[in-house]
């Protein structure tokens, strides 16, 4: 392992976490001693059940809530970057749309708050909705979007300011598996094409092995790192990959993982 | 570009329902409630006449209306009177509740401070302060527009304050990640999710601000000085005019039916892209 006084070295992580500890003033302890780093470029999925603290650990990320105890380090971001310096994008599990706002001047938003006048990002912003395929929807609000619109302009929104680092909070689950596949495909393709290094949350063994290029499996009480599962398939990955003999091995070696994880947490409820 | 591609698709999605039937809805919605009032007009009339009732107990609806003709001069300047205090309460009320209502969101201190003092204003009946109001103020226009001011700050402060609270908390966090300024959640998150709240409030306060005007002219009556509407009605009453004073609650009615009117068509414009209470269900 790379030591973390070459800040600067090319395979440096993007963010380490290191003995990251969160418990809640009810006493939940939400996060015990997480320790992960996320390497440039990687598809980090967080895999586990509910509750097992895969929010905690992105909201904590994302700078939107601090640990207990423990570290967050930027070793690529150079000394006393601020949080909003470090170009994190963040998708929810909902949209977050306003509602009161055209799909345009939602993706324009991040933007917006940086001071940058609508007519300087038209260019930007465009492109960002084209990537997600709503470049004609630009003036529609979001009551008039199904769904899966919903979420690529969520999505346009996380990817106009170019963010190094993406973090997804279960983005797809409340959509149907079709709407689903395609919006993987989607997230794929925009990866390759901007070079993206993102953070998944999810709790669909499927999803992270189609997406992921390693795999963690949380489990709860306390919320913990369980086991650890690389996915050396190469991309691009598409239809064919959900297919094949590699894609059924790793779901089931992932799949085993998580129902350790399971029992690991109710035995110690038990 | 990828947009010109699919225009027709995206202008697609925004047809609206049939001509017909919007015309239909449109007509139906006047038809009705004149059909109703023709009829309610005509049973009066006739109930006046085949019973021979003194106008001075109930005036027949033709009697009313050349009343309202004749004394138009005095009734229309008491009826700008009365709109002016109206207007002016709703106006003052606005500005007051809704920089009120940010202040108290912007500071737990403020809103512990003088939130609890909003409602002891608001619970007071109106009536029961307005002689106090009505010492301590020696012009009765102004201590009229005070009543009505107080009545009609109260549902605008408490709905906007509401609404500036009602945000998701996911679009907090949104701000908070993209480093957004308490000014810029303000203003781009917050005002305009207190939008629908704000403009229930306008509707409430718009009705309360006439019915106030009124209220407060009547505890003043005796005062003397009042010219309006109100004052015309007590008036009215004192010399038996009874025409003149149904005149009068007419051009009050009509008043308060234009003041709803005005205010749901605010409401309208400002909600009609986005919120759902401004949306036709479509079936
Ligand atoms: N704000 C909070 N206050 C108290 N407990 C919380 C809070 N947020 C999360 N928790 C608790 O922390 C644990 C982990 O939650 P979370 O990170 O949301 O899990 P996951 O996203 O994996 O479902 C859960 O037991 C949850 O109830
Ligand atoms: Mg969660």
């Amino acid at each position: 392992m790379s030591s973390s006084s070459s800040a600067a070295a090319p395979h440096s992580p993007v963010v380490r976490l290191e003995g990251v500890t969160k418990s809640f003033a009810n006493g939940t302890l939400a996060l015990d001693r997480l320790t992960l780093d996320v390497a440039p470029g990687e598809f980090l999925s967080l895999l586990g059940p509910s509750g097992c603290g895969k929010s905690t650990a992105l909201r904590i990320i994302a700078g939107l809530s601090h640990p207990t105890s423990g570290r967050v380090d930027w070793p690529s971001a150079g000394e006393g970057a601020g949080a909003h310096a470090r170009s994190i994008g963040f998708v929810f599990q909902e949209p977050t749309l306003m509602p009161w706002a055209t799909v345009f001047n939602n993706v324009w938003l991040p933007l917006r708050l940086k001071g940058r006048s609508k007519a300087s990002v038209r260019d930007a912003v465009m492109d960002a909705l084209e990537r997600v395929g709503l470049a004609a929807f630009a003036d529609a609000y979001p009551r008039e979007l199904s769904g899966g619109m919903k979420m690529r302009v969520s999505l346009a929104r996380a990817l106009v300011t170019r963010p190094k680092l993406l973090l997804m909070d279960e983005p797809f689950a409340a959509l149907d598996e079709i709407t689903r596949f395609k919006l993987n495909n989607d997230i794929l393709k925009l990866q390759a094409e901007l070079g993206w290094t993102v953070v998944f949350v999810t709790h669909s063994v499927f999803e992270s092995v189609y997406l992921s290029s390693r795999i963690v499996v949380m489990a709860a009480r306390p919320g913990r790192v369980f086991d650890e599962i690389a996915v050396p398939v190469p991309r691009p990955r598409n239809e064919s990959f959900r297919t094949s003999p590699d894609y059924v091995a790793l779901c089931r070696e992932a799949s085993d993982a998580l129902t350790r994880a399971m029992q690991a947490a109710g035995r110690e409820v038990a | 570009m990828a947009a010109d591609a699919s225009a027709p698709a995206a202008a697609n999605r925004t047809a609206a329902p049939t001509d017909a039937s919007v015309w239909r809805d449109r007509v139906l919605r006047v038809v009705v409630p004149l059909v109703i009032l023709v009829l309610f007009v005509g049973v009066w009339d006739w109930y006046v006449r085949a019973y021979g009732i003194k106008p001075y107990i109930l005036p027949g609806p033709f009697l009313v209306a050349e009343t309202l003709v004749k004394d138009w001069g005095t009734l229309s300047g008491a009826l700008l009177v009365t709109i002016r205090i109206t207007v002016t309460a709703l106006l003052l009320a606005l500005v007051g509740g809704t920089l009120l209502a940010i202040l108290l969101v912007q500071s737990k201190i403020v809103e512990l401070a003088l939130f609890p003092y909003a409602v002891v204003l608001q619970v007071t009946p109106i009536v029961a302060i307005a002689p106090l109001i009505l010492i301590y103020v020696p012009d009765t226009q102004a201590a009229v527009l005070l009543c009505a001011f107080i009545v009609t700050f109260f549902p605008i402060l408490s709905n906007t304050t509401q609404g500036l609270k009602s945000v998701d908390h996911n679009l907090l966090n949104l701000f908070e990640l993209y480093g957004a300024s308490r000014w810029q959640t303000l203003v781009f998150l917050k005002i305009p999710a207190a939008q629908p709240y704000f403009f229930a409030g306008l509707k409430i306060g718009g009705g309360l601000a006439l019915i106030a005007a009124v209220v407060a002219e009547f505890a003043a009556g005796s005062a003397g000085a009042g010219s309006g509407l109100a004052f015309r009605i007590l008036e009215s009453q004192y010399r038996l005019n009874i025409p003149r004073l149904f005149a009068g609650l007419i051009l009050l009615s009509a008043t308060g039916v234009v003041i709803f009117w005005l205010t749901s068509l605010a409401s309208h414009l400002a909600l009609r892209r986005w919120h759902e209470s401004a949306l036709a269900r479509e079936t």
